[in-house]
Parts: structure tokens; C-alpha cells; sequence
């Protein structure tokens, strides 16, 4: 079975069911179903989540960048200053990067005192971080590959029949 | 004042397009899920869209070269090279409005009155009016799903007459998905050969081929020559409403095609042109982001359908399923206007391809997988009320 094509077809789209991803991929149903646990416990697929334009809902939602410079740890590295950062539950993505900071966390909270509150009180103070930066993001435009303008339903402007 | 008087004969006899009629049906309906459509469901990429901008924003808004851009016809050489390993340079290149405008010129240039042009059936809409119009007259050779709609040096060799002047190919094909092979070709070149007949190509869905490697007629040295290769943007970039396209051929030939195309369209628009450069020169992955999400969408349907009864072969390129209806006992045009009327969905009647295409509807698969899917599930409903 041809793996790639197998995670090509649900990153999109993850409610595709197994009976569609066999007709799909011309395999049995068992060998998909196989093959989705396997991925699974290799953790090469993470999860199956929906992706939300939470700027449309009446919900408060704030996302944030939160650029840190941090010191490395003899045998560590940086790995386990991460760690204690990205076990928050706040922080929903977490690099490592080159240039000028070590870490880029993305935080996702209610509001802008709650991930103020959270990068004064919790993560500047950790062992191991050097500094902060925080940038508020003021729109989403676009996250995984999708737009979140209102205009992207183009295939309405096919005619219904045409040769 | 009598209308019918002035007119042109052969426009007034032209029949009616059976897509048309069924476009007018499906249109008055509401809610209509339509599995109809001869177009890419993809956007055009949006590096060309911005290419085409771009050359609009510096005022690239003059006419062009007739036979189109030279950078154009340049880069379609090397993407021919590239893709297909076929010679060809800028001089036996005509960018034209639509793969259409290519083949009304070939026809027109080739065709003088009572000239054999034989085409393959079910074929595409255009064709068959297009020879009329040129003046010719048009010899159909019947295609067979037993044969998955190729064409058998058999049944060539037995449609050529002394007035044969040319075949009109359509590999993959709209709207069966019949493919020729490499192989396939071998056992018809030799007959073209001896019987120096021209061979126009359609070569529009190339891009769109699965199990095997695409190969043009053209690749065939000996009969290089006797080729013209009409091929265009529409299906492998999603650049259907740009209307670009472009000929390949014998450089007499070309230059005989340009004097019509010189006085008929002047040239190609020039937007679409820039936007067309891009494609050529830096869209090679977004084709096969494209080829894979069809080829996945066709073995759904495929699948899909045989499990529903109606026996439908594995068409190797383009868009198309191409499904055989007769054990609903229904004609194609019953089928597709009574599963419009009872499921609101719409497909195109075989018939719309000529006669050859009683006993199949075309289905497209330039639809996602959902799309599909909740069409097809309408069809099986169907389908099981009237094999009862």
C-alpha cells in the first residue's frame, strides 16, 4: 500500500472513511484500517483535528507568538527547557529555530491579560529562559493550507453541464 | 424576411449539441448535483494567476506575435521536450485561443470539399461539426468497449478511402478515458504511413494519464510530419476559461494554419499568454498534484459503480468514467433525464457523443471525493429501483 498517498488523501480530510480511502487507493478495507493503526502507533499520524476559524464564533480567542531566547543544557541541548515549556497546555506549537531566538511558541488563550498572565507568571520566570517577546496575532488569514476568506468556494461558478 | 434562406447550409443542418439540451434541462432544476462537467474543479494555480497580473500591471496589453509569444512558443518546445520527448521549435508552433481554435484550423487548412476526415466514436462534441464546416465529410469508425475504446489497426485500415485526408485522434479521451499505448500506436503507424493520410491529435488530457507513461503519435519518426499535435493549458494547468491553446506541427504546415489564424484571431490574448509561461516553465508539480487527486477520484468511482452494477472499464486517462447503462434497460437519454428528474443528479448521455455512445453516460470526476461520493450513493438509489 502506497503510504504517502493514504496520508496525501486524510490530511485533508480526515472524515473520508475507511470503505472511500479503499475504493480510493484500490486496496481492501482491512489493509487501510491496518495501515491507519500502524501510522498511528508510529505516531506518524499525531491526531485528526478540525480546523476552526474561532475569529467567526462569539467565543473569546486570542492567539499569540511568543518569541524566547533560552540557554542549552549540558547533555540536553535544548530539549528539556522545551519540554517544560511545551507541556503547558496553553502552548499549542512550539519550535526550534536558528537566528536571533531559540523557540518560537505559539499560545492560544481567552483573552490578552490571561496569555499575558501566562508568559510573566509562568514562562519568563522558568529556569533556563532567557527572555521574552510577545506578539498578539491580530488576524488569521490562512493555517494549514487553508484560507479563511469567504471567497474560496469557486467550483459554484462552473456551469452544471459542459462538454 | 425568410431567415432560413440566407443562411448558410451547413451552419443551419448543424444538429443541435446534446450537452446543450441536457445543460438547459439540468439548469431550470434546483438543487442539482452535477457529476456533468467537461472542466478541472481546481483553481488555475496561483503563481500563473499572478504571472498574468503581473503582465497586465506593467502593461503588457498589446497585441503579440500572431503565431503568439516567442518566449511562449519557446518554453511549450521544452516542456514538449521535457515531458515527451518531442522535437519541436518555435517556428512549427501556433499558440491559439483554446485547443478548439487549433483544430478548426487544422481541419480548415487540410480539408477541401469532399475530403474523408475519419474520427473515432463516441468523441468529443466538436469534431464532428468542425469537419462539416471545413467542408468535409466525415467517416466514423465506431470504438468498442471490448476494446477499451482504442483504435485497432483493423478497424483503420478498413475506413480509409482514396478520399481519406485525415484522422482526428483523441488520446485520452473525452469522453470514454480510452488510452493509447505506445504499443498501440506501433500496430497504426505503418497504415498511416502508407497511406500518407495527416493526423490531427488531440492531446488535451496528455497530462492526465495513470497506469501508463503518455506517448504522443508524434513520437513516431516516420509519421512525425503527417502529425499536427493540438494540445492547450484548460486540463492539465485548470486554466479551462483562459481559453489558450497551442498547435505543433510541419512548419509548411504550421504557416499555412497561421494565415488563417492571422486573419481570424490576430493572436492569442496576451494575459493569458504571461500567465501560460509560468505554467510551462515552473508548474510541473502542480500537474501531478492534480493526476494524483483524478487518478484517486477515478478508481472511487470505478469501484463505485461496477459494485452497483453497471459495468464500467478503467479508463487510463482524463477525467471520465465512462459507465454501461443498457442493463437498466433504459437509453442513455431516458437514464440521464429520469435520474435528473428523480435524484437531481446530472450526468451526460453517451448519445451527447454521437451514436456511438448509446449504452453509456459519461460521468466526471473533477469533483472531490464527498462530491462524488454523495452522487454516487443517489445513483445506486436509483439504479436499484429500475433493475428491479
Amino acid at each position: 500500500m502506497d503510504e504517502k498517498l493514504l496520508l496525501s488523501l486524510i490530511e485533508n480530510n480526515a472524515r473520508l472513511e475507511v470503505t472511500d480511502l479503499a475504493a480510493a487507493l484500490n486496496e481492501s478495507e482491512e489493509n487501510v484500517q491496518e495501515t491507519l493503526k500502524k501510522l498511528e502507533d508510529k505516531n506518524v499520524i499525531c491526531g485528526y483535528h478540525t480546523l476552526i476559524n474561532w475569529d467567526k464564533t462569539n467565543t473569546d480567542h486570542v492567539v499569540a507568538l511568543i518569541q524566547i531566547t533560552a540557554n542549552p543544557e549540558r547533555e540536553y541541548g535544548y530539549d528539556r527547557i522545551a519540554k517544560k515549556i511545551y507541556q503547558f497546555p496553553e502552548v499549542d506549537t512550539m519550535y526550534l529555530l536558528s537566528g536571533s531566538y531559540e523557540f518560537l511558541a505559539v499560545i492560544q488563550g481567552k483573552t490578552m491579560q490571561e496569555v499575558a498572565h501566562f508568559v510573566g507568571s509562568k514562562l519568563a520566570c522558568l529556569e533556563g529562559v532567557a527572555g521574552t517577546a510577545t506578539l498578539f496575532v491580530l488576524k488569521q488569514y490562512k493555517r494549514m493550507g487553508i484560507c479563511f476568506d469567504d471567497d474560496k468556494k469557486d467550483d459554484n461558478e462552473r456551469l452544471l453541464v459542459t462538454p | 424576411m425568410d431567415f432560413t434562406k440566407v443562411v448558410n447550409k451547413t451552419v443551419k443542418e448543424i444538429k443541435p449539441s446534446g450537452i446543450r439540451k441536457f445543460f438547459d434541462l439540468a439548469n431550470q432544476m434546483e438543487g442539482v448535483i452535477s457529476l456533468g462537467v467537461g472542466e478541472p474543479d481546481f483553481a488555475t494555480p496561483w503563481s500563473i494567476r499572478e504571472a498574468a497580473m503581473y503582465s497586465i500591471e506593467k502593461g503588457k496589453t498589446f497585441y503579440t506575435a500572431n503565431r503568439g509569444l516567442l518566449e511562449l512558443r519557446e518554453e511549450i518546445c521544452h516542456y514538449q521536450k521535457r515531458r515527451f520527448n518531442l522535437d519541436y521549435k518555435p517556428e512549427q508552433c501556433i499558440v491559439t485561443v483554446g485547443g478548439s481554435e487549433a483544430i478548426d484550423l487544422a481541419l480548415r487548412t487540410l480539408v477541401e470539399p469532399g475530403d474523408e476526415v475519419i474520427l473515432l466514436q463516441p468523441s468529443y462534441v466538436a469534431y464532428t461539426p468542425g469537419v462539416e464546416l471545413a467542408g468535409g465529410v466525415v467517416k466514423n469508425i465506431i470504438l468498442t468497449e471490448e476494446n477499451e475504446f482504442k483504435l485497432t489497426p483493423e478497424l483503420l485500415e478498413a475506413a480509409i478511402t482514396d478520399k481519406t485526408k485525415a484522422i482526428l485522434l483523441n488520446y485520452p479521451s473525452n469522453p470514454t478515458g480510452g488510452f493509447m499505448t505506445r504499443e498501440d500506436y506501433a500496430k497504426i503507424v505503418p497504415i498511416i504511413k502508407e497511406h500518407e493520410i495527416m493526423v490531427i491529435t488531440d492531446e488535451i488530457y496528455a497530462e492526465l494519464s495513470y497506469e501508463h507513461q503518455f506517448c504522443s503519435i508524434a513520437a513516431f519518426d516516420e509519421i512525425k510530419d503527417q502529425v499536427i499535435l493540438v494540445s492547450g493549458f484548460s486540463k492539465a494547468y485548470a486554466m479551462t476559461g483562459w481559453r489558450l491553446g497551442y498547435v505543433l506541427g510541419n512548419e509548411y504546415i504550421i504557416k499555412l494554419m497561421n494565415k488563417i489564424h492571422q486573419y481570424v484571431i490576430m493572436c492569442a490574448p496576451t494575459a493569458a499568454q504571461y500567465g501560460a509561461i509560468e505554467a510551462m516553465r515552473n508548474c510541473d508539480h502542480e500537474i501531478e498534484k492534480m493526476r494524483q487527486a483524478y487518478l484517486l477520484r477515478r478508481n472511487f468511482l470505478v469501484k463505485t459503480f461496477n459494485e452497483m452494477g453497471l459495468k464500467t472499464f478503467t479508463p487510463q486517462g482524463a477525467f471520465y468514467v465512462f459507465p454501461n447503462i443498457t442493463s437498466t434497460g433504459l437509453t442513455s437519454e431516458q437514464f440521464c433525464e429520469e435520474l435528473l428528474k428523480d435524484q437531481l443528479v446530472a450526468c451526460v448521455p453517451g448519445t451527447a457523443f454521437g451514436e456511438a455512445g448509446e449504452g453509456f453516460i459519461r460521468v466526471s470526476y473533477a469533483y472531490s471525493i464527498e462530491q462524488l461520493k454523495e452522487a454516487t450513493k443517489k445513483i445506486k438509489i436509483f439504479v436499484e429501483k429500475r433493475t428491479k
